[in-house]
């Protein structure tokens, strides 16, 4: 006998994966533009922008999502999405465009609406059912009772017909395939009852299970529910994510700039990457000259000089200057795709995690059969009755329902994701919790993790004033993150610019201008005469002086320096682990205290070391946001990604950060923990009142009224168990 | 006893305009914003007249 369980977060819910197929993949209307607008939260929020999109030219109609946070318009074709975010702008909101392709899967969520009819239905037809039965415990006799019992059935057999066929689906199907899941107990339990139960009114018998068989099919439909809702809401939320990055470039087609979504792109095109824009296909360089950033591939801090003739790959970020790329490699074949690709081979070579719950199947499964089957063999060879051996062999059957089961992990994965949600955690795994709760290692990558991405001048104070002001006048016509780095710390230092004229930039190079006669220039070493330096540097040449170094280090991460020390004090080994040269990740790490750091690590080596650390029997939690990162973060036991990380990365991680803090982590792990802790004991619970009610129901003394408190108990018991968690 | 056939079909059908009412309920989209829906009944936008 084999049991195979699909990855889920409740035993029982082997029938929630049909709702995937039932998501609506209709592609979007035009006309239909999206916006998140992370800021609203109130009823004048709503009011505000409905009203001031209802005047703005081209639009038909605007709805605001308050749970969503998110707006829907109908506009007429040619209104362009720009548009309305500079609509929002204007009346004091942050907008965002969202991309309605990759939305149009969580616009409507049928299976959820089908799971809650027919929960309805279940709970409606149980109250009434439980009414009857009610009236049968406190003494119904002789053709009262009969006639009870039949309006029991009348309600009883549309009702579990129409609720219960996700339990049927899924036992049909594993049934099909010689295989065994929850879903096998719960529809022979049903069925067994319902026969039973039919038989017995025919004979004017005492017992009926209906109102048995109609609550097991309710308490489990709510385990369901539960479980789709935590897995909507998170899938949502994921899809807003890659929402939020509209796939589109610009193409020079005749000598125009063309908007076209990034999937029209062929080889050849001329692609137009404005500074600032992410590089949308490999390429190579055909005009002008910028830095680009490479740190989402390679997690190397320095930009890269980039002029005609280059090599580009997808993902990169032009900095300062435009270019225009040949597309040699386009959707599927970029070299970002290709890396994605790989990460999805090693996913599924992981060995699979199994959850509490898929244990706690195997266990249980075989476990009632054998029970009942042997209840009823026992019952036939003593009495020769097969009326009474059927009878207790469904008794057998209720008893040991697996509400309980079925609620247990599900009422506490809610109550946990919810609680990280709010904190900005988004859990992307059914089994990431149980997962994050054995962590004992934590390996972080350093740049746009541990780092913002965003430079700080350090040697401010080393630096003479009248040099400072130069740089500052020759950094404010810059956009360049040095540039601007060097512009935020003079301002806040309280320095005036010097009277620089003529400033002009030179993309790839710096920026120059006059004074006093002479030219003054802010840029890269090799522009300005200068020795090139291993950490993170930009020149200022002033007249005949030396080149004046401005040193850089990246800027931590909001809630670093509290995530690295709280994760330590609750005893977790934290590591470096990046692709950035040895001075830099050194520098990070004694910043932050951690001793165990690697620098100059390439993708294969993350994954290495992190193989390395996961045969030792350590369990690793892998924090990174890099292309480079991908790997490692399908290799380690659970992996977290921020928001800003590349689309690959986040896909190939358990758990997002949605907002810029680290913070979030620490507590996440206690979060896990004790999830699994109240999961652990509602396992016990309901295995505490199956001992209890099990013996009852063989010994033949269990009646419709025990089965009907046991079932109800435990369930409640366990629901209030979960709720303790928040 | 006689009032049993009165009593069951009308706490029968009692409950089952409750069922519908929220079968329509569900089928017309009115739990896609609760958070919104909410905040929506303190605006007075619609005070006057109806939403056209």
């Amino acid at each position: 006998m084999t049991v195979a369980m699909r990855p889920s977060a409740c035993p029982a819910c082997a029938a929630a994966p049909a709702a995937e197929d039932l998501v609506d993949t209709a592609p979007a209307k035009p006309g239909q533009i999206a916006l998140s607008l992370p800021g609203i939260h109130c009823s004048g929020c709503i009011s505000r922008i409905e009203q001031g999109l209802a005047r703005v030219a081209g639009v038909r109609a605007a709805r605001v999502n308050l749970t969503l946070k998110r707006a829907q318009i109908d506009t007429d074709p040619g209104t362009t999405a720009a548009e309305m975010v500079a609509a929002v702008e204007a009346l004091g909101y942050e907008a965002h465009e969202l991309d309605a392709g990759s939305l149009a899967a969580t616009g409507n969520d049928r299976a959820g609406r089908d799971l809650l009819m027919r929960l309805a239905v279940s709970g409606f037809a149980m109250m009434n059912v439980m009414l009857l039965s009610v009236s049968v415990w406190s003494g119904a006799e002789a053709a009262t009772r009969d006639m009870f019992h039949w309006i029991s059935a009348a309600i009883a057999l549309p009702a579990i017909g129409f609720s219960g066929q996700p339990f049927f689906r899924n036992a049909w199907s594993a049934l099909r395939q010689g295989k065994l899941n929850m879903d096998v107990p719960i529809t022979l339990a049903i069925l067994l009852a319902v026969v039973t139960s039919l038989w017995e009114t025919a004979l004017s018998g005492h017992h009926a299970y209906f109102d048995a068989a109609i609550a097991l099919t309710f308490f489990l439909l709510a385990g369901r529910y539960l479980d789709h809702r935590t897995r909507a809401v998170a899938r949502s939320a994921a899809q807003e994510l890659s929402a939020l990055e509209v796939p589109r470039a610009w193409v020079l087609r005749e000598g125009t700039e063309v908007e076209v979504p990034v999937a029209e792109l062929r080889v050849g095109d001329l692609v137009r990457v404005r500074p600032g824009g992410r590089m949308p296909v490999d390429g190579e360089l055909v005009e002008g000259r910028s830095e680009i950033d490479r740190s989402l591939l390679t997690g190397e801090t320095l930009p890269v000089f980039a002029e005609p003739g280059q090599a580009i790959s997808a993902g990169e970020v032009n900095l300062t200057g435009p270019l225009t790329l040949r597309a040699t490699a386009v959707g599927q074949d970029t070299s970002l795709h290709r890396m994605a690709d790989l990460v999805a081979i090693a996913e599924s070579g992981r060995s699979r995690y199994t959850s509490l719950a898929d244990k706690a199947a195997k266990l249980y499964a075989p476990g009632v059969h054998i029970l009942s089957a042997l209840a009823f063999a026992g019952w036939y060879l003593y009495t020769w009755d097969m009326r009474v051996a059927l009878n207790i062999a469904a008794a057998v059957l209720i008893i040991t329902c697996p509400c309980a089961l079925g609620l247990a992990v599900p009422a506490v994965t809610t109550a946990a994701s919810g609680r990280l949600f709010r904190r900005g955690m988004l859990i992307k795994h059914e089994t990431a919790l149980e997962r994050l709760a054995q962590v004992d290692v934590v390996v972080f990558d350093k740049t746009g993790t541990l780092t913002a991405g965003t430079p700080e001048l350090t040697n401010l104070d080393d630096l003479p004033v009248d040099q400072l002001r130069v740089a500052l006048a020759l950094a404010e016509g810059s956009s360049h993150p040095l540039a601007q780095a060097i512009t935020r710390a003079a301002q806040s230092a309280g320095v005036d610019p010097a009277p620089v004229q003529d400033i002009r930039e030179v993309p790839g190079f710096g920026t120059q201008g006059m004074l006093g006669g002479g030219t003054v220039r802010l840029g890269r070493a090799a522009w300005v005469g200068a020795e090139g330096r291993s950490q993170t540097a930009t020149f200022l040449k002033l007249g005949e002086a030396p080149p004046l170094a401005f040193l850089f280090e990246d800027k931590l991460r909001t809630g670093a320096e509290e995530a690295v020390r709280a994760l330590r004090d609750t005893g977790r080994e934290v590591i470096v682990i990046s692709g950035d040269t040895p001075p830099a990740v050194k520098a990070l790490a004694s910043r932050l205290g951690i001793k165990d750091w690697v620098a100059e690590a390439l993708p294969e080596d993350k994954v290495a070391r992190i193989e390395a650390l996961e045969k030792s029997g350590k369990r690793v939690l892998m924090v990174g946001d890099g292309l480079n990162d991908t790997g490692a973060l399908s290799a380690a036991h659970v992996s977290i990604s921020p928001a800003t990380a590349l689309d690959a990365a986040r896909v190939a991680s358990d758990i997002v950060l949605l907002g810029g803090d680290l913070t979030p982590i620490g507590q996440a792990c206690d979060t896990a923990r004790s999830a699994t802790r109240r999961i652990r004991e509602n396992f016990r619970i309901a295995t505490v009142y199956n001992i209890l009610a099990v013996p009852l129901a063989v010994a033949g003394l269990a009646t419709p009224l025990i089965a009907a408190l046991a079932m109800s108990a435990s369930s409640i018991t366990v629901s209030l168990n979960a709720l303790r968690l928040r | 006893m006689t009032m049993l056939a009165y009593l069951i079909p009308i706490s029968l059908v009692l409950g089952g305009l409750g069922l519908a009412f929220f079968i329509w309920t569900v089928k017309t989209n009115q739990y896609d914003d609760p958070e919104g829906d909410a905040r929506r009944i303190l605006n007075d936008d619609y005070d006057d007249h109806p939403k056209t």
